[in-house]
């Protein structure tokens, strides 16, 4: 956590106000003047993790450029949900594309916005999964190399949710979707060899690489602040649990990223310029097992044909993330 | 058409669209009954207090007259209630138990500190209701009659109110000034208090009343026979702390025994200390852990250098000596004897084997019912008789300051709609807000404070206060460890946790600070889910 840790003997950090906390600690979603980016009345499923961390990361980024901020959006639920012609949610200059160009779209707008001598003007591009890591990344690598003063944002929630849940190269291994089916000797998504986005981009060498959840408010508008402090490409990669996709309970979205975190599964850290300068250790460690279980994606490992083979090679590299990232609660390491 | 290119409608906002619409179940603000509440035998809002105190500042006003609403001890509480709340404290599963005893202490004394009062806030109700007895009982009856505007007088047998809380709890427990403060307060609300009073008829005097509250406690020290020779010591523990109380330095001797295993056998063991006796010794039948005295008692006793023999009785006294048998546990846990005789020396022997209440002056009063030597009354606490009213240790219930205070509560209410001829206000319990219900995710790691104690040299030899308070800061630290279980603390998590800003924020002081707003709330359940003190709920909506 490189966040100032609140301490307060109650609810410190992690809840997302408190009323005894002096108004200058709070959170910028516990204030009443927060920009609502994405307001109501959008079409996102009940509990969507995506709209919930859009919002998280907009608003910060709202309050950290004083408002001075242009968005734009890869194709995706984000974007379907949010903009049903001729009705908008969103409450800041926002721009849609097509689903494979959005960091070439932001890097322009950047591009634009300089050439008129507009620098107090930032601009944030967002997409899901599918649109950073598949389709987008030749467009997102380019605009790392070039160093376009863009921060990119990808909500990642495993799969290509819009269009009826099909496999991204973000899926994780074991995981049903409709591409991925629970079938054969191998059912659910394959192990393959993975693709973290996060570390291609530190490989960029960029300023400022960063993950977060939405279980994590304040680490997460810590890092929203701290990306708009640097000039160049940045690159944010959100966990956003999806009820719809993952056969979760709606009430469950911020218990599986809470849950993803301090499994190992998802690894929450920082780097600056390749590497990596902080990590969020795990606080209450559980197995993989916890986190997979309420989630119907993986309802394959544990019913009547329970695969623990399985659960021990997803646990394995859980274990692996805690290694690598040194994630272990201090005492433990 | 006056459009950009290619637009041929208005943009709007997607507030248009009200989500609201595809609910199934809402999520609606509650209130659960927090463990401690539920578990407090004088009915305090102990959740809703700790509320106001977690504030600091002039929230510890705020907090004491939270408590004042049911109990008129806060500083008396703090140091000699036996604390269910903290036993029913929903903390104790997740690290350990919130000292709630110890921040209602720093915030009694601060009443005292600070000359903080409480007046009656109706106009006078025109009748007159007798107290008997100034215990805890009748002392809390007496106060919210008087706040309910009655007309409330006290005979008191003895030269001091107070009851057991002066007589029989040992000054190292129960400081006097703050005891004199606290019933001084309720003196101050216009209560005749007529000490040296002891009624030996009720009868006569009851048709001068309106209603009457009897709570002469159990003032007598229960006997058992054992076999003493002539020169023998035998006193009885209530009666020797009586006297301690009054000024008088029973003799006791160098070694002595206290037979029994309650608080009042510690007291006396502690007492015996702290009067010279060199070697104090509880004799009890049974084992440690069955006990009846509070453990933190034990403790302390201990500490103090009191020895203990368990499994033991008592067969025959004699000058310096105790003839004892060993006793064993049966599979019922009882104790058997064994035959086995052991002695034990002792230049005093005192009994601590309970107390017998005096019922010589209900006499004569139609109607009313004793049974095992105590007065049955109904769940009103109303005895036989019309308009008697009956609480504390003279009734049948766990006897313990805090219950006495809770009857006495109980009581004002049952005789104040006694009087009027209507119902009393009903009272309201919502469901339990059992650990289950909370989010603890949330809370901070957050170690308890106890209380400092006395050094023991001090404490062996002086009846100064053996248990210290907290300072303020502590004293915060510690209300703020509270999780608020089933209530609402204003942590903001469901207007941040809410992905259809859903959730409306008052920003207004207390306790309803938010708004769901139905236009909007698609009924995920994620604030329920996410709300650590469980203060959400989920409602199905009819469809
Ligand atoms: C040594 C000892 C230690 C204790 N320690 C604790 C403790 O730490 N915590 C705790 O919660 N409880 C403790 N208790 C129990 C607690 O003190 C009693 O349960 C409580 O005081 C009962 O309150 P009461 O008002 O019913 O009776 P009492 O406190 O006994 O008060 C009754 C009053 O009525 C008066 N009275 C009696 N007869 C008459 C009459 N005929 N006319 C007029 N007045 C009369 C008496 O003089 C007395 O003042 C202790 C008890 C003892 C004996
Ligand atoms: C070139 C192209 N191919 C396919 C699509 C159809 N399409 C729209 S959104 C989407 C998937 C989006 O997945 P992701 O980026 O992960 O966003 P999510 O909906 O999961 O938030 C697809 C395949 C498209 N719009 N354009
Ligand atoms: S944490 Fe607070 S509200 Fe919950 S049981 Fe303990 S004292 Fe009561
Ligand atoms: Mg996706």
């Amino acid at each position: 956590m490189t966040f100032q840790e609140i301490k307060l003997y109650q609810t410190g950090t992690f809840v997302v106000g408190n009323r005894l906390l002096d108004p200058q600690q709070r959170s910028v979603q516990a204030r009443t003047g927060r920009s609502n980016s994405l307001t109501s009345g959008h079409r996102a499923c009940q509990g969507c993790g995506e709209a919930l961390g859009a919002r998280y990361v907009l608003d910060a980024a709202m309050r950290a450029t004083d408002g001075r901020l242009v968005a734009v959006n890869s194709t995706g639920c984000l974007e379907v949900f949010s903009t049903p012609y001729p009705e908008s949610s969103w409450q800041l200059p926002w721009l849609h594309s097509l689903f494979g160009n959005g960091p070439a779209v932001a890097s322009g707008v950047a591009a634009a916005l300089r050439a008129s001598g507009r620098d107090d003007i930032r601009v944030i591009g967002q997409a899901g999964d599918g649109g950073t890591v598949d389709i987008g990344f030749g467009t997102l690598s380019g605009m790392f190399e070039r160093n376009d003063d863009v921060l990119f944002v990808c909500y990642d929630n495993e799969g290509y949710m819009n269009t009826g849940v099909q496999r991204s190269g973000a899926t994780p291994p074991g995981a049903a979707t409709n591409t991925t089916k629970v079938l054969g000797h191998h059912p659910g998504n394959a192990f393959g060899q993975g693709k973290s986005v996060p570390l291609i981009a530190m490989a960029h060498e960029i300023p400022y690489v960063a993950t977060a959840t939405v279980a994590e408010l304040r680490d997460l508008e810590h890092k929203v602040e701290k990306a708009m402090t640097f000039r160049g490409a940045r690159y944010l990669h959100v966990f956003v649990p999806c009820p719809l996709g993952w056969g979760a309970a709606s009430a469950d979205t911020i218990k599986l990223a809470r849950l993803a975190k301090e499994t190992g599964i998802f690894p929450v850290f920082e780097a600056e310029g390749g590497q990596v300068t902080e990590v969020s250790r795990i606080r209450r460690q559980v197995p993989v097992e916890d986190y997979l279980r309420p989630q119907r994606r993986y309802a394959h490992l544990f019913g009547d044909n329970p695969r623990p083979d399985v659960v021990a090679r997803i646990q394995a590299g859980a274990d692996r993330n805690i290694a690598r990232f040194g994630l272990l609660p201090e005492g433990d390491a | 058409m006056d459009k950009p290119f290619a637009i041929t409608l208005d943009v709007g906002s997607s507030r248009a669209n009200k989500t609201g619409s595809w609910r199934t179940e809402r999520a609606v603000y509650i209130d659960r009954l927090s463990p401690c509440s539920d578990g407090c035998p004088a009915g305090e809002d102990v959740q809703g207090w700790l509320y106001e105190a977690e504030e600091g500042g002039d929230g510890y006003e705020r907090a004491w007259r939270r408590i004042m609403e049911d109990n008129p001890f806060p500083a008396v509480m703090g140091r000699v209630c036996y604390h269910p709340c903290e036993t029913a404290c929903n903390r104790a599963q997740l690290d350990e138990a919130v000292g709630i005893n110890s921040v209602e202490r720093f915030v009694g004394d601060e009443a005292i500190r600070r000359g903080w009062q409480v007046s009656v806030p109706v106009p006078s109700s025109g009748t007159r209701v007798l107290v008997v007895g100034a215990g805890p009982s009748g002392l809390s009856a007496a106060y919210h009659l008087a706040l309910r505007g009655h007309a409330v007088t006290i005979k008191e047998a003895g030269p001091m109110a107070g009851g057991m809380m002066r007589f029989g709890i040992p000054r190292y427990r129960l400081p006097r000034d703050v005891l004199d403060a606290e019933v001084q307060r309720i003196l101050d609300l216009g209560v005749t208090l007529e000490l040296d009073t002891k009624v030996t008829d009720l009868d006569a005097v009851r048709g001068d009343y309106d209603a009457v509250f009897l709570a002469v406690g159990a003032q007598l020290g229960k006997r058992a026979y054992i076999p003493a020779g002539s020169a023998a010591h035998v006193l009885d523990a209530v009666e020797m702390l009586r006297d301690l109380e009054a000024g008088e330095k029973p003799l006791l001797g160098r070694r002595v025994a206290v037979y029994g295993g309650g608080n009042t056998a510690m007291d006396a063991a502690r007492s015996a200390r702290r009067l010279g006796a060199s070697e104090a010794v509880v004799v009890y039948r049974r084992t440690r852990d069955r006990m009846p005295a509070h453990p933190s008692e034990v403790a302390e006793a201990e500490d103090e250098g009191v020895l203990f023999s368990w499994l033991t009785t008592i067969k025959q006294v004699d000058s310096g000596r105790l003839v004892v048998e060993r006793m064993e546990l049966d599979d019922d846990g009882f104790p058997r004897p064994t035959g086995e005789l052991d002695e034990l020396e002792a230049d005093s022997l005192v009994l601590a084997l309970g107390q017998d209440t005096d019922l010589s002056l209900l006499d004569g009063v139609p109607g009313l019912v004793v049974e095992d030597g105590v007065v049955a009354v109904g769940p009103d606490l109303m005895t036989g008789c019309p308009g008697v009213f009956a609480g504390g240790d003279m009734v049948p219930h766990e006897r313990s300051v805090t219950v006495a205070i809770g009857h006495g509560k109980r009581a004002a209410r049952h005789i104040d709609a006694w009087l009027s001829g209507a119902a009393p206000e009903p009272v309201v319990r919502p469901e339990l807000a059992t650990f289950d219900t909370l989010n603890t995710w949330y809370y901070s790691d957050a170690p308890r404070a106890h209380r400092p104690l006395l050094e023991r040299a001090r404490r062996e030899s002086t009846f100064d206060e053996v248990v210290l308070g907290h300072d303020e800061s502590t004293a915060l630290l510690e209300a703020r460890r509270c999780m608020s279980c089933g209530s609402c603390f204003g942590c903001d998590n469901c207007y941040g946790v809410c992905p259809d800003n859903a959730v409306i924020k008052l920003d207004r002081p207390g306790r309803a600070a938010y708004l769901i707003d139905l236009d909007y709330c698609k009924g995920c359940g994620l604030c329920v889910a996410e709300c650590p003190s469980g203060a959400i709920s989920m409602v199905p909506e009819k469809i």
